[in-house]
């Protein structure tokens, strides 16, 4: 878990730092101006990644057997 | 009358049953009045965290900006992001302390957590400052929603008599209970109205996503990306997004809202859904940028009507009534909501901060008391009028900001901060955005020779940073100060 957490520095480093390299209209991604559609993919990565957190986190686990309980 | 009148009036209504209904039985503690109990699920919890997501905020404020501002307006979908990851690590540890403490607002936490009635005032004041342009935000919004869906019949002074009329009668007799209530109805109502509106004006107008970008993109080169440097640039985007993401939880009412769960991981659980819940954001983008070429001419405040002009231009009057009866609610839900929390800080965080022998029922009895002056003091200042939403909202953030670093260490098992520290990193950083506000300095002007790019900076950070830095030296002068004396004993 230690070391998964790490992962959720990501969509912080893509949104603050990589919308600098992705910040133009053209080319439209799915009708979308690029910057937005870099922003909305990172939206999307966020609940992943989020959800591997969550599925991989020990405090969760033990939540789910103290309900079985 | 008109159908569009007829609809706004009967869902102000139905708020108001739901929300007064909403007590049911429930003998109203101040425990009960401010954290529901602290027994909320999974459902009612998700909707008060995103409650913050769909407010008049984002329904007006967020289409106005991409109107008027373009790119700028991508910001407020970048901090929701990064505000749910915190929220992963940082709710649970409050919750917990918050539960075993039986604490019932944010500055009580904080007072608390630091052994110090003063600081918890002090959190509480600063709370309360906050929290009113908030609240003239959500007012001003109703007062344009109604006055433009009405065609006009009922002026946005009277509409703002109206609701506020309407939330303070049910914060008074449910709480947070009614806000929770009336939550659910806004939401749904909000979801559906914002994605037709988002999926259909652009399709209607331009034939699709696409073109519709490309033809703003022809009439307005550069607006839709951030320009590289210069006010509202790049570097504006990303401090304001990384600003708005750590003061997200730190208004005193969504941090409130944190109490309400009954079991920690729900919050865990939220910060997988809230993102993706947050997409809706984009289609009211859509609906400012459909906006620019049927609608042009807005300026300055005005381009928060953008989405309604269109409407009104777009459907027929029923239809008009339906989209403004959920801006209504918008408006409505988290008025209450924020209603809770000021006068929750003043009664239990300024009143018994002060005088500490008041009893609870004083004090519960208080909040509710001062539910209608709290009501009334924003409706002052939103009959001033003045700036748009989102330069409202902007400028409450840099003030709760200033609470993020004393919480987040009070939170570490060994706390780095004194509250000698605390008090003084807040009140500087306070006192910071404060003068930075009333001056109308940007860094630029406060320090020109600094390079470019850093005098592009949100100013609110200037104001952190301060903090940040006065809190570590008290705090370190204090310990030193305590170890002096305990060795001189």
């Amino acid at each position: 878990m230690t070391s998964l957490k790490w992962l959720a520095a990501l969509p912080f480093i893509a949104i603050l730092g990589g919308t600098a390299f992705f910040n133009s209209v053209e080319p439209l991604v799915l009708g979308l101006p690029l910057i937005l559609a870099w922003l909305v993919l990172w939206v999307l990565l966020t609940a992943a990644i989020m959800a591997f957190i969550f599925f991989n986190d020990p405090a969760n686990a033990e939540r789910a057997e103290s309900d079985r309980r | 009358m008109n159908s569009a009148l007829i609809i706004i009036f009967l869902t102000a209504a139905l708020a108001l049953v739901l929300g007064l209904v909403a007590r049911s039985g429930k003998e109203m503690t101040l425990e009960q009045w401010t954290v529901g109990g602290r027994g909320f699920g999974g459902i009612l919890v998700f909707l008060l965290q995103a409650g913050e997501i769909y407010t008049t905020f984002t329904f007006l404020g967020g289409s106005g900006w991409a109107y008027g501002k373009g790119a700028q307006t991508y910001y407020i979908l970048a901090y929701g992001c990064l505000a749910y990851i915190l929220s992963y690590w940082l709710l649970p540890p409050v919750w917990r302390y918050a539960r075993q403490e039986r604490i019932v607002s944010q500055s009580h936490f904080v007072a608390r957590k630091y052994d110090s009635p003063l600081l918890g005032v002090l959190v509480a004041a600063v709370g309360v400052v906050a929290l009113i342009p908030y609240l003239v935000l959500q007012f001003k919004g109703l007062g344009i929603i109604v006055s433009v869906a009405s065609y006009g019949a009922i002026s946005s002074t009277a509409a703002i008599w109206i609701g506020a009329a309407i939330i303070t009668a049910y914060v008074m007799v449910s709480g947070v209970r009614g806000s929770a209530w009336t939550s659910t109805v806004k939401d749904l109502m909000i979801l559906a109205v914002v994605v037709f509106l988002g999926i259909y004006l652009p399709l209607h107008y331009y034939g699709g996503y696409g073109d519709m970008f490309r033809a703003i993109d022809a009439a307005k080169p550069g607006f839709l990306a951030l320009k590289p440097s210069g006010d509202g640039g790049l570097i504006w985007f990303q401090s304001s997004a990384l600003l708005s993401a750590l003061g997200f939880y730190m208004w005193p009412h969504a941090f409130g809202a944190v109490f309400t769960a009954k079991a920690e991981h729900i919050f865990r659980r939220n910060a997988i859904i809230l993102p993706l819940y947050q997409l809706i954001l984009l289609f009211v983008f859509f609906c400012g940028f459909a906006a620019i070429l049927k609608t042009p001419g807005l300026t300055g405040p005005d381009i928060d009507l953008s989405l309604f002009k269109l409407s009104i231009n777009t459907f027929d009057p029923w239809f008009v009534g339906v989209i403004g009866a959920a801006g209504v609610l918008t408006a409505l839900v988290p008025g209450s909501i924020i209603l809770v929390a000021a006068s929750t800080l003043c009664a239990n965080d300024v009143l018994r901060g002060l005088r500490p022998e008041t009893r609870e029922e004083t004090v519960a009895w208080t909040a509710r008391g001062l539910v209608p002056i709290v009501a009334l003091v924003a409706i002052f200042f939103t009959l001033q009028g003045g700036k748009t939403i989102v330069a409202l909202l902007l400028m409450g953030y840099s003030f709760v900001t200033q609470f993020f670093p004393a919480i987040v260490c009070s939170l570490m098992r060994n706390n780095p901060l004194t509250k000698a520290g605390a008090f003084a990193g807040i009140a500087v950083g306070v006192a910071t955005v404060v003068a930075v506000t009333l001056s109308h300095s940007t860094i630029a002007t406060l320090a020109p020779f600094l390079p470019k790019p850093i005098q592009e900076i949100n100013v609110g950070f200037l104001a952190l940073i301060l903090n940040v830095i006065v809190a570590a030296i008290v705090s370190a002068g204090a310990r030193a100060a305590t170890i002096a004396s305990a060795e001189r004993a």
